[in-house]
């Protein structure tokens, strides 16, 4: 019993400088920026005088941020940024499992292409951009790779295009919300009735069909939050960013499942053969749910990653380009060329908040194993 | 008895021939910048981008070598010292957190997490302003600790995992046997860590090397990292690619050598020790 | 155990609110004067200047040997003071505002720093009061009687003259390849209207008419289009404030501007403005505007003699107006070493400092007095033109804008570029020039 104790004086003062150094350099930090997005610092010219006037404005920049038509490019920012982080998460995750399962098999020169799928997180954004951008060069790069081989060039304009799929209007932001919320509600609803327990079915009814209700009539009494329409959507020109990201760091999540793969004891190797299981229900039923906890924190990585797409983004596309635009860029121009320091700070709290969302599947996880 | 062997014989060539397309496209960037670097300014465009050099002009690297020198050896040391503090700070914090949880432990694990979801932008000021106060702007060790202090949250997680993953019983024999927290992290945890320092020392060397940002914010002339003196080669109204290019190609070049290094200590750690059942 | 632990977590939490205080930067006093601005002016003295002198600019790559033949001049004449060549490269000067004023914000101001003279220096630092007054320096110097009557008057504000320009750059130039023109039976258009006429009979030939790059260079045209418009009068009244944003000269400029733009190449926004005048080069593309930076790559890096193998004209309908940009020093207020920092202003406006510069540079003096033959056949025929034209300031790069102006000017470019609508961007221009304090 006193060893525990002991233990636990000392896992404290271990965390200690950790804690102290990640309070204050972090959410001291974070506190300054909140504080600053709460006023109208660089809203009027003298932004960056001595003593700037700093007025309180509540959550004033939060709104314009979401209403004003002049940041209808962070709308789209913030749209861009989910599909960015979607699209690595899901790219660098198959591509990596993929070739880690392709590595697992006693290949020869095995060193060599694990160096070769890794090295491109040894790169500098600065090269990788600009080759990347030449890549993707619709006048150069892969569109006329055809060309050596007789063919036609490539038509796709790739960063520079315009194209944009599954647009949807801003305005009508609210009702998809609201009829997401309420189709998932009534799914719920519905399990509910299906399931044989009683214990709790009445109260979880009486909650699910009062959100219900809720839902619906908020939906009918909200005031549209656009005087005009907007047309938000999958930009296409995001593709090319995207390939770019995977390629960075497919590699680094082939080490972790390659690692996760190896670290399987063999005897749920041995069984799955006894069972007569091919390789394919090996990995998607047996190894897959085995490595959730390397999937978890690899999520977790890679949402902490595509904050920093910001390099990659602003050397492959440049800072104003709207359709590659990233909330960090916009950010980032606020803050230091428009000298409008509170929308900026505005702008990095929204930032924070949706990249820290990606670690919630982690906690729900980890909070059912505690369970 | 034949079945097997062919099927077997096909299955090789399957994979092989995926590996070498994925090795053709995974090398493209690496052509380009290889090819662009050994062009004269004058034949770089993008019509010719594909093309091989000709005349061959090495020129390039020697001078990027001798721009890049001083802003490699700051590189190097910033990398190094911050990796190796990270690396510790992680294992220790992990063993913790993985081995040693107590009431509220989780949570200031999750709370530490959050640090990892910061934007490097929007701290610039106050970053500065606090590594002013302390008087460590300027130099390399400022650099130094504003990665490691930012690196907590993710070489806590990484090595968290890590430690996860190895069974309690072997900790638990020994504290039966009256080991404390030190001898036990000392002598049966770090042992077992290798792939978990391999994997954490790839990590955090590669993003200390490659960031720009803080390197040219928080430094002076003489303290440079080499990202921002391979921003100065691409600098300029009209930049000549082949300098840059080449200049990455050095920037790239100790990294490299640390995969190739750590990758086979990696396996090596892989196959020994205890982890697997 | 856990009460220990609860309280660490309670301590610690609460001592981060006791930081708080520390980054509470900039309390809202109001300035105790009331309206009474107080501009601080240039001493001036005959101290020999020592010390450290931290020169901070963007220049880097090929831009540098100009800045490190200026850096030479200076030496040569106060031996006794350390040169700090400070660069931050990237992002066409955004990394290097953001370092700027990081540590002008954190209280490590440069001597002098590198910025664009006019509007991008005032209303990002005169407003903050955070620049000394250069009135006293222009007159001692004799600036006042070198440089040109128009650029004194967009140089400062009422309140006095705040940088000396160390180079002037012509914004509205068409660039092309006479022996291209030749081959497809064209002349340079002196109207948009003659531009419109002969574009598709290039499109039929295969030719892109008018080369244009990412977002700025994008900006960079509409200047152009606008001046050539709205005429000189007119343009200047728009940014005085005297025309609204609304008005119909202004809208009929972005009509124009969107019948342009069907006349360019679609893979626009991946090129840098080097690619875009590799177009025009190789033939692929017809024209190109660009500053008279596209000159010195022409010249230096593609090897090409300026008037036999490429050519320039002002562009269409500006004849007679020079759009000028100018790279510019001012002095910090409360610098370490203020002597040092003057000293390096007297040589950037100096004769022998920016004819130095400048041929390097690949640009002209602000000097009318500057001696021609140093310079090559495109700088020659610019000074002229500088010396006789009527000069008006660029948008692009910062003279008649402000910041905050500018970088929402490039949201509103992004979102024409998409609708094309010209009611729409001259509303939206509006709003913008209201909201950022540019219509009084």
């Amino acid at each position: 019993m006193i060893d525990q104790r002991k233990n636990t004086v000392i896992s404290i003062v271990i965390l200690l400088p950790s804690i102290l150094l990640v309070g204050i350099f972090v959410y001291g930090f974070i506190g300054n920026t909140i504080v600053v997005s709460l006023t109208d610092w660089g809203h009027a010219l003298g932004g960056l005088s001595l003593h700037p006037q700093k007025n309180f404005v509540g959550l004033q920049n939060y709104r314009d941020l979401f209403t004003n038509f002049i940041h209808g490019r962070f709308r789209q920012d913030l749209i861009n940024a989910v599909f960015y982080s979607i699209i690595l998460m899901a790219g660098a995750l198959s591509l990596g499992f993929f070739f880690a399962v392709l590595l697992d098999r006693k290949v020869r020169g095995e060193g060599f292409f694990r160096t070769l799928f890794l090295y491109p997180m040894a790169l500098s954004f600065i090269v990788t951009g600009t080759i990347w951008r030449w890549l993707f060069a619709p006048s150069g790069g892969f569109n006329i790779i055809p060309t050596f081989f007789g063919g036609e060039p490539v038509d796709f304009l790739w960063i520079s295009s315009r194209k944009r799929v599954l647009s949807f209007n801003w305005q009508n932001l609210p009702q998809i919300f609201f009829t997401a919320a309420a189709i998932f509600f009534t799914v719920v609803i519905l399990q509910q009735l299906i399931t044989r327990s009683d214990k709790h079915r009445l109260r979880n009814l009486i909650i699910w069909g009062v959100s219900v209700l809720y839902v619906v009539v908020l939906h009918r009494l909200l005031p549209p939050i656009l005087p005009v329409e907007e047309l938000h959507g999958y930009n296409l020109a995001t593709l090319g960013i995207s390939i770019a990201s995977v390629w960075q760091y497919a590699g680094y999540t082939m080490a972790l499942y390659l690692a996760g793969l190896r670290a399987l004891p063999e005897s749920l190797k041995e069984s799955a053969q006894l069972d007569g299981a091919g390789e394919f229900l090996f990995y998607w039923k047996i190894a897959i749910p085995n490595l959730k906890p390397i999937t978890l924190s690899a999520v977790i990585v890679l949402a902490h990653i595509s904050l920093k797409m910001f390099d990659l983004i602003y050397a492959m596309a440049g800072a104003d380009n709207a359709n590659t635009g990233h909330p960090s860029i916009n950010m980032y121009l606020t803050t230091f060329r428009a000298n409008n320091f509170a929308v900026g700070a505005a702008m990095a709290v929204i930032l924070f908040i949706l990249a820290a969302f990606f670690i919630i599947p982690y906690l729900v996880n980890t909070h059912r194993e505690m369970r | 008895m034949k079945h097997p062997t062919a099927r077997l014989y096909i299955n090789r060539i399957i994979l092989y021939c995926v590996l070498g397309l994925f090795t053709v496209l995974f090398l493209l960037p690496v052509y380009m910048t290889v090819v662009t670097s050994l062009k004269q300014p004058a034949d770089i465009n993008l019509a010719t981008s594909w093309s091989l050099p000709n005349p061959v002009f090495l020129k390039s690297f020697s001078t990027a070598w001798k721009l890049l020198g001083p802003n490699l050896k700051n590189s190097l040391i910033l990398s190094f010292s911050a990796t190796i503090i990270s690396a510790f700070i992680g294992s220790i914090n992990g063993y913790v957190f993985s081995k040693n949880k107590f009431k509220g432990s989780d949570l200031i694990f999750t709370l530490i997490l959050f640090g990892m979801f910061i934007p490097y932008q929007i701290i610039l000021i106050p970053l500065f302003q606090t590594l002013k106060t302390i008087g460590l702007y300027g130099s390399i060790s400022g650099l130094i600790l504003a990665h490691v202090v930012y690196g907590i949250p993710i070489v806590s997680l990484l090595f968290r995992n890590f430690y996860d993953q190895i069974p309690n019983d072997i900790l638990e024999s020994a504290r039966l046997d009256g080991a404390g927290f030190f001898y036990i992290f000392s002598h049966i945890m770090l042992p077992l860590s290798v792939p978990g320092f391999v994997t954490v020392g790839i990590w955090q060397f590669t993003q200390i090397w490659n960031e720009f940002l803080w390197g040219i914010t928080l430094t002076k002339q003489s303290s440079n990292p080499v990202t921002v003196g391979l921003s100065q080669l691409a600098g300029g109204q009209a930049v000549s690619w082949n300098l840059p290019m080449a200049g990455a190609i050095i920037t790239a070049f100790p990294v490299i050598l640390i995969f190739i290094f750590m990758g086979k200590y990696f396996i090596r750690g892989l196959l020994s020790g205890s982890v697997k059942g | 155990m856990k009460k220990l632990a609860q309280m660490v977590i309670l301590l610690g939490l609460s001592s981060l609110i006791l930081i708080f205080p520390l980054f509470a930067s900039g309390t809202p006093e109001q300035a105790a004067s009331g309206t009474q601005k107080t501009v601080e002016q240039v001493q001036l003295n005959n101290n020999i200047p020592s010390g450290d002198l931290e020169i901070f600019s963007w220049w880097a790559g090929d831009e540098g040997p100009a800045l490190e033949a200026l850096i030479k001049v200076f030496k040569a004449k106060y031996p006794k003071v350390n040169v700090i060549n400070a660069t931050v490269t990237g992002g066409s000067g955004v990394n290097a505002k953001a370092v700027l004023k990081t540590r002008m914000l954190g209280g490590d101001p440069p001597e002098s720093f590198q910025v664009h003279a006019g509007q991008e220096l005032i209303g990002t630092w005169v407003t903050a009061e955070r620049m000394v007054d250069l009135t006293p320096l222009f007159e001692a110097e004799g600036w006042t009687d070198v440089f040109p009557e128009d650029l004194l008057k967009l140089l400062g504000t009422d309140d006095g003259i705040w940088s000396v320009p160390v180079n002037i750059h012509r914004s509205n130039v068409m660039w092309y390849i006479p022996a291209n023109l030749k081959k497809w039976g064209v002349e340079a258009p002196t109207t948009w209207a003659d531009f419109l006429k002969i574009a598709p009979q290039l499109q039929a030939k295969g030719v892109i008419p008018l080369s244009v790059g990412q977002t700025w260079t994008v900006n960079h045209l509409w200047e152009s289009v606008a001046l050539g418009v709205l005429g000189p009068e007119d343009y200047s009244a728009l940014w005085e404030g005297e025309i609204p944003w609304t008005d119909n000269r202004v809208v009929d400029v972005w009509r124009t501007f969107a019948k342009v733009l069907d006349y360019t190449n679609k893979d626009a926004a991946s090129l840098s403005w080097q690619q875009a005048t590799d177009m025009v080069v190789n033939g692929k593309a017809a024209f190109n505007i660009m500053g008279d930076w596209a000159a010195g790559y022409m010249t230096t890096t593609l090897n090409l003699d300026p008037g036999k193998d490429y050519g320039w004209v002002p562009s269409p309908e500006t004849k007679g107006t020079f759009m000028f940009l100018a790279d510019s020093f001012g002095l910090p207020v409360g610098v370490e070493n203020p002597d040092a920092a003057v000293a390096w202003l007297k040589t950037c406006g100096s004769l022998e400092g920016s004819d130095t510069f400048n041929p390097l540079k690949g640009s002209i003096s602000a000097r009318t007095d500057s001696d021609l033959s140093l310079y090559n056949a495109y700088l020659r025929s610019a000074a002229s033109d500088f010396g006789s034209n009527r000069i008006v300031g660029s948008l692009a790069h910062g003279v008649v804008a402000n910041e905050g102006f500018m970088n929402d000017f490039s949201t509103v470019m992004e979102m024409f570029l998409s609708s094309r609508d010209p009611q729409q961007a001259a509303n939206a221009c509006q709003a913008i020039a209201i909201q950022n304090g540019m219509i009084r």
